[in-house]
């Protein structure tokens, strides 16, 4: 399927995205300059890690201004697929994409290392090549990724099922010293409600290959290719990464 | 503006100080240089060309001190592109990839500012990369802080831990490797050594040597303003005193994302064949960068300083040609095509201006307002500093012992010890440090902080790189030539456990004041063991950096010359890591000298049993890391770790701290006795490897000559015993190990 990685000044993984999708899984990946409105014809759009503009301002709060952003909101209403990691997951923020918002770790320093994340709603295009409650390794690398939201925002994003990922120890199990920045109940990753739009603070790019240690992040990746091929098998000819298939997941978290 | 020559001086400026002989020592130049300087010129120089003088004959810039010694340094080999000269070293990594790298010392800044110091070591030392056409692809650096429990530790390890990894992590180059050390010998001047390694194509290198009179001179990236303005001449070329904390001002400001930009665009740039030759603005930024590339081409150039981006209204000559703003290039392009380069820097929104031209009169000449406010032979600036022979004298006492205090109390047992050399924060794990680090970024990290080298892949091919730094002021404090050798082997040993075949090195050396003899004693010294050790093991030293002064109040540090060493796996699958992988593999042990606890952790601990430093056999070395080569090539060893910090016991233990799953180890006996010694002791070269029985044979056939004994085997349940004597559990000594620094953190509050 074909991909489009937005690049904006200041990104740093949007190279990675490229490598992981087109090198190592064989996809059609293509990069998005962030001048341009046009993507292109792709079926997702990635918004990758980095520091956009710096992230001087506020993280994310820039490049949601830029052209191709104008694009992808587009896009995204009109049901397209967006996944946005790190740094992308703090544009869709700002962009009102995803609700919340992602404030400094409680350690207030960068953390890079590799966590364990549990997949808490396995019927979305994100995650429907992983099971229910599976624990994915998958590394991060930030230094705001503390999730906030208000408080029923919370629970309905919950009731929603919209929580997709959460920080846990090796064996599942929510743990003060498993969620490694703070995030209010340990929220990883989050979709919108018609679960088109996803954002995670994890980078599924960085874990593709078992050299460098784990390949738990070709599970999204797979997800989302399997949602669009199930999309075009029930609408030939459709070119739109548009899906449904997200808007079942009532399962329970 | 005109190339022709003219009878046109330079004319002091309205409000300009008075040039004389006062004026040059207040730069900071001595009256032999100033009257060089008036040699040069056959006139008084104005205060502008009396600043620029300053800079480019300050040690920092000009070497003069040590480019004598530094010619005994080997630089060839088969695998040398270039040599040591332009801004870094390359060397061939096979299938037509280049290895750009260098290592340089930001310690004066980062002790008076140290967020902003070490940020702008690790932007400098990126640029030296880029500017030779070479992707950043991986950075490493080397610290030396005071005691931890110093006052001003605390806040200098947060400030230059935070200023890497804002700057490293914001502009996409992963830091994937380092060192650490903490000893009341820095107390009063920490080190900040920054290493960065870029790879090319061996067609894509750039040349720093402008070609082509009438060519112009563009100017790229973040507009120049007050800062830094004498960072090299008044702050890195001199001693610190209590004053040295109003020299805040001369320390820069990074800006990562900018340089993020500017490395993009100049490397699109490149690419495009329209540029001639490029180097960054480092230390004395304008200055240095246009007279520099001038002079390697043997040509001339001309600067019009008007056209310069200026961040505030203003500036005076100057101030801007001494300027050491960040994240600023000078390149020379093709003539005519000068809109197709600024079209591509616009795409990234940086500012690509000219700024004068190449001329072929080999003069440095500057304008401002319309009148020429320099004109100084390029050569005198660039290459043509004063040369210095400093006596050196081998002081008649013997050194002092760094933080090795008189034995109050006896040593404790060997497990008891063992327990508090791993709560050391000099042997207890660096995790607060390196994960404040992205070091997965660019996706070629195989191995990253945490081990023995960082391994990258080179994507596209089977071949991986692996990279070390080391340094032992300790041991170059007991015998700095000893010491340095031993640095260079230590960090080619790290490269060679990891598998790969050591291929080249860069340093950078760190000494005290070279005015005094019994520096540069040292100094040369080191640069002589760096030497013998380099030609035995045919690593030739391909770039490196000197920092003189890193004295305070008459104090200096111990010798410390840092190495960073460079490897080659021709095939990254076969690599290796320090941790023992299956239960029942037999432990060896490979020595290539007795062990001692001179310079050890141990000493310093416990203060006992130091001594001198033991000969080094190269030879015997040598063997060792071919050995190690050997042996990971065919695939014949589980893991190999270094003996570093702490000895063979804290080896061991960190054997069995497989991130995998936690593993024990069953010593039967220690060859060579149970001293203390034998235990933590750090001298000898010495390597823990696991392999398993069947292969044992083959293996000792690979080590002639060097001390191969089989010590015990790996256990499956996570315990670490060694004789009667050490009976541990491996999960608490981990968590002992891991808490070292983070406790002390806490509980300074």
């Amino acid at each position: 399927m074909k991909w489009g990685v937005v690049r904006f000044p200041g990104s740093l993984d949007d190279a990675d995205a490229l490598w992981a999708l087109g090198q190592v899984m064989g996809q059609e990946a293509r990069a998005l300059w962030h001048k341009d409105e046009d993507l292109a014809g792709v079926q997702c759009v990635v918004l990758p890690g980095g520091f956009s503009y710096g992230d001087y301002l506020r993280c994310g709060a820039i490049a949601r201004f830029s052209p191709i952003m104008k694009s992808v909101v587009r896009f995204a209403n009109d049901g397209g697929l967006v996944i946005g990691i790190c740094n992308g997951f703090q544009i869709l923020c700002e962009a009102h994409l995803l609700p919340g918002a992602l404030t400094r770790n409680r350690s207030l320093s960068f953390i890079c290392e590799r966590v364990n994340v549990r997949v808490e709603n396995a019927a979305t295009p994100f995650t429907c090549a992983a099971r229910q409650g599976e624990v994915l390794r998958l590394p991060i690398k930030h230094g705001e990724g503390l999730y906030v939201a208000p408080a029923g925002e919370l629970r309905a994003m919950e009731e929603r099922g919209q929580v997709l990922l959460r920080y846990t120890d090796a064996a599942g199990r929510e743990r003060d010293d498993a969620n490694p920045n703070g995030s209010t109940r340990a929220i990883a990753g989050v979709a919108n409600e018609t679960f088109n739009v996803f954002g995670l603070m994890p980078h599924p790019e960085h874990a593709v290959e078992a050299a460098l240690g784990g390949e738990d992040g070709r599970k999204i990746f797979r997800s989302i290719i399997m949602s669009v091929e199930r999309t075009s098998a029930a609408k030939p000819g459709a070119t739109s990464g548009g899906t449904s298939a997200g808007r079942s997941s009532s399962s329970s978290v | 503006m005109t190339a022709t020559k003219t009878a046109e001086t330079p004319v002091a400026l309205a409000g300009e100080p008075a040039v004389g002989l006062e004026q040059a020592r207040a730069h900071g130049l001595s009256e032999d240089e100033y009257r060089a300087v008036e040699r040069w010129l056959g006139r008084t120089p104005t205060f502008t060309e009396l600043g620029v003088f300053s800079v480019m004959w300050s040690e920092h810039c000009s070497y003069k001190s040590s480019r004598r010694h530094l010619r005994m340094l080997p630089n060839k080999g088969p695998r040398v592109v270039g040599g040591a000269g332009e801004n870094a070293g390359a060397l061939e990594v096979g299938d037509g990839w280049v290895a750009v790298f260098k290592i340089e010392s930001h310690n004066h800044p980062s002790f008076v500012e140290p967020y902003q110091g070490a940020a702008t070591g690790v932007g400098g030392i990126l640029r030296d990369i880029f500017t030779m056409g070479a992707r950043p692809v991986a950075s490493m650096d080397s610290l030396k802080f005071g005691a931890f429990d110093h006052p001003r530790t605390r806040h200098l390890l947060g400030g230059v831990v935070g200023g890497i990894g804002g700057y490293g992590n914001c502009v996409g180059v992963p830091t994937v490797a380092g060192e650490v050390m903490f000893d009341a010998a820095f107390n009063g001047n920490i080190l900040v050594n920054a290493f960065c390694l870029g790879l090319a194509r061996r067609d894509e290198l750039q040349s720093a040597r402008a070609q082509g009179p009438g060519n112009p001179v563009m100017y790229v990236g973040s507009a120049t303003g007050r800062d830094g303005i004498h960072g090299a001449s008044l702050l890195a070329s001199a001693e610190f005193d209590a004053s040295s904390e109003a020299k805040r001002p001369t320390v820069q400001v990074g800006d990562p994302f900018t340089e993020k930009l500017l490395i993009e665009a100049c490397l699109e740039a490149m690419r495009s064949g329209a540029i001639v030759a490029i180097q960054d603005m480092g230390a004395a930024g304008l200055t240095s960068s246009s007279s520099e590339m001038a002079a390697r081409g043997g040509l001339g150039i001309e600067l019009d300083l008007d056209r310069i981006p200026l961040r505030e209204a203003g500036l005076t000559p100057y101030e801007i040609l001494l300027s050491e703003s960040q994240e600023r290039m000078l390149l020379v392009a093709q003539r005519g095509r000068e809109a197709e380069l600024a079209a591509i820097f616009a795409r990234w929104d940086l500012h690509a201006v000219v700024v004068g031209k190449i001329t072929e009169d080999q003069r440095w000449r500057v304008r401002w307002r319309g009148a020429l406010v320099a004109d100084i032979p390029a050569g005198a600036l660039a290459d043509q500093a004063p040369v210095y022979d400093r006596p050196a004298r081998e002081p008649s006492k013997a050194p002092p012992r760094i933080s090795s205090r008189p034995a109050t109390a006896p040593a404790p047992p060997p497990a008891e010890a063992l327990r508090r050399l791993l709560d050391s924060p000099n042997v207890g794990s660096k995790r607060w440090v390196y994960r404040q680090y992205d070091s997965m970024v660019q996706s070629n990290t195989m191995a990253g902080p945490g081990g023995d080298a960082a391994v990258l892949r080179i994507k596209g091919t089977h071949r991986g790189l692996a990279l070390k730094v080391d340094s032992n002021p300790r041991a170059c404090a007991l015998d700095p030539y000893v010491g340095a050798a031993a640095c260079v082997v230590e960090a080619a040993r790290n490269v060679a456990c990891a598998g790969a075949r050591p291929i080249g090195l860069t340093n950078c050396l760190n000494y005290g004041n070279p005015e005094r003899p019994e520096i540069m004693w040292q100094f040369i010294r080191g640069v002589e063991g760096i030497r013998d050790a380099a030609l035995a093991l045919e690593t030739p030293v391909v770039s490196g950096n000197v920092s003189f002064y890193n004295e305070t109040e008459g104090r200096a540090i111990p010798p410390t010359p840092t190495i960073a060493m460079l490897g080659v796996l021709e095939d990254a699958g076969r690599r290796v890591t320090q941790f023992f992988k299956r239960p029942g593999d037999a432990i060896i042990l490979l020595r290539t000298a007795a062990p001692a606890l001179a310079a050890s952790e141990y000493a310093a601990l416990f203060g006992c049993g130091a001594g001198a430093l033991a000969a080094l056999d190269l030879k015997r070395e040598r063997a060792l890391i071919e050995g190690l080569v050997a042996a990971a090539d065919l695939g014949l060893i589980g893991s190999a770790h270094d003996v570093a910090e702490g000895g063979l016991a804290v080896a061991l233990a960190e054997c069995c701290f497989n991130p995998d799953g936690v593993l024990g180890a069953e010593i039967d006996g220690m060859p060579g006795g149970s001293g203390a010694e034998v235990f933590f002791g750090e001298g000898a070269s010495a390597v823990v490897l696991s392999a398993a029985a069947g292969e044992l044979e083959k293996l000792r056939g690979l080590f002639g000559g060097i001390e191969f004994s089989v010590i015990g085997r790996v256990a499956g349940e996570p315990r670490l015993r060694v004789a009667k004597v050490i009976d541990e559990d491996v999960r608490e000594l981990m968590q002992i190990h891991e808490q070292a620094i983070v406790r002390r953190l806490a509980a300074n509050g």
